[in-house]
């Protein structure tokens, strides 16, 4: 079955919502992507979890690192536009070796109308890995499921920093 | 107007009444003060994720909803994230107080002038963000009233612009190891580390 651009009908959002629950991330911070849409819906309406919504994609760094600090596990979402803003507050989970986690919906490598997200989708994983953070890549759902929970595994009981791309393929391209 | 207060009388006033609170300290300045106060293991001290304190003190106050959260930072450090004070405003929280030491200068780095010194009001931002509380504070007696009003319950988040002196003071040097930091911080919560 074909993805829509919320993944609403292989449901794999709401799958990845289930596994973050069951890895106990109570908070969820973000900045809007089309792609992670459903999986913030579901973070906003669950009262037993906090969803903050960003400005700039660095707060949830510093929001993910204030959460740990008090007992808390904290998840970011955004979009790979979204990488560029959060460069220097990585210092942060990196040097303090906090565990850190981030789910990033990639633009700019499949089917991109858009040249605007060409040069920051090619400088996600480099510029990751260049601060120090552990990349891993899903395109398919079973995929992300499975990495999802592993990362999260690695993160919170590892101390680990770590960023998950979903593919565009796998979102779908925006339509026009 | 230049105000009279001194940093560092006005956070020792402050955090003799801390009880129960954790407190996060923007890079520079406010980390030297708050640690000249007397270190504590209720203090997260930032070196550096300059923009971040006030929203390190938000995730804690999140996660940490029945203690007080008090965010020690600059008006430089504030100044990179004015979008932090919107997210603050909608987050939020009951429990969390941010006192921007507002020397109207970049001090770490020279002194060069800040835009708060050429009229920038970030108490202004954040009233205009929702915040429950904001005022500018430039007389040091007004000082033992923020601390008693700190240790009460509000309504929402709370800013408060303490007009400082812009001055230099000897550094008092908090670890910069940040694992340590962090994991005594966590300890004093009562969790241990992985």
């Amino acid at each position: 079955m074909k993805t829509d651009a919320q993944g609403a009908e292989t449901g794999w959002p709401d799958r990845v919502f289930d596994t973050l629950r069951a890895a106990e991330v109570t908070q969820a911070s973000y900045v809007p992507d089309a792609g992670h849409a459903r999986l913030i819906q579901r973070f906003v309406e669950d009262p037993a979890a906090t969803a903050n919504v960003l400005t700039t994609e660095e707060e949830g760094v510093a929001i993910a690192c204030g959460a740990w600090a008090g007992g808390m596990r904290s998840v970011l979402l955004m979009q790979s536009s979204g990488v560029g803003n959060c460069i220097n507050m990585l210092s942060l989970p990196v040097l303090s070796r906090t565990p850190f986690l981030t789910l990033v919906t990639m633009r700019g490598e499949h089917a991109e109308f858009n040249p605007w997200q060409m040069p920051m989708s090619q400088a996600v994983q480099p510029s990751l890995e260049a601060i120090g953070l552990t990349v891993r890549r899903a395109d398919d759902p079973e995929t992300l499921i499975e990495t999802v929970a592993q990362a999260a595994h690695m993160a919170f009981s590892a101390d680990q920093q770590i960023a998950v791309l979903i593919g565009q393929r796998m979102i779908g391209a925006k339509k026009w | 107007m230049v105000s009279a207060i001194d940093r560092r009388d006005a956070v020792a006033n402050l955090l003799e009444k801390r009880g129960d609170a954790l407190v996060v300290t923007g890079l520079g300045s406010p980390t030297y003060d708050v640690h000249a106060a007397g270190d504590h293991e209720g203090n997260y001290y930032l070196w550096g994720a300059m923009g971040g304190a006030a929203l390190v003190g938000l995730g804690l106050a999140q996660a940490q909803p029945d203690r007080p959260v008090w965010v020690v930072t600059g008006d430089g450090e504030q100044l990179m994230a004015m979008g932090a004070l919107a997210t603050i405003g909608v987050a939020a929280p009951r429990n969390l107080s941010v006192i921007v030491l507002d020397n109207q200068h970049f001090g770490e780095t020279g002194m060069q002038g800040s835009h708060t010194g050429a009229g920038v009001s970030l108490a202004g931002v954040a009233a205009a963000c929702g915040w429950s509380e904001t005022r500018e504070i430039d007389d040091q007696a007004e000082i033992d009233a923020l601390a008693s009003e700190l240790t009460d319950r509000a309504k929402g988040p709370r800013l408060y612009v303490v007009k400082v002196k812009a001055e230099n003071l000897p550094r008092s040097m908090p670890s910069r190891d940040a694992v340590h930091i962090k994991n005594r911080f966590r300890a004093h919560l009562g969790f241990e580390p992985n």
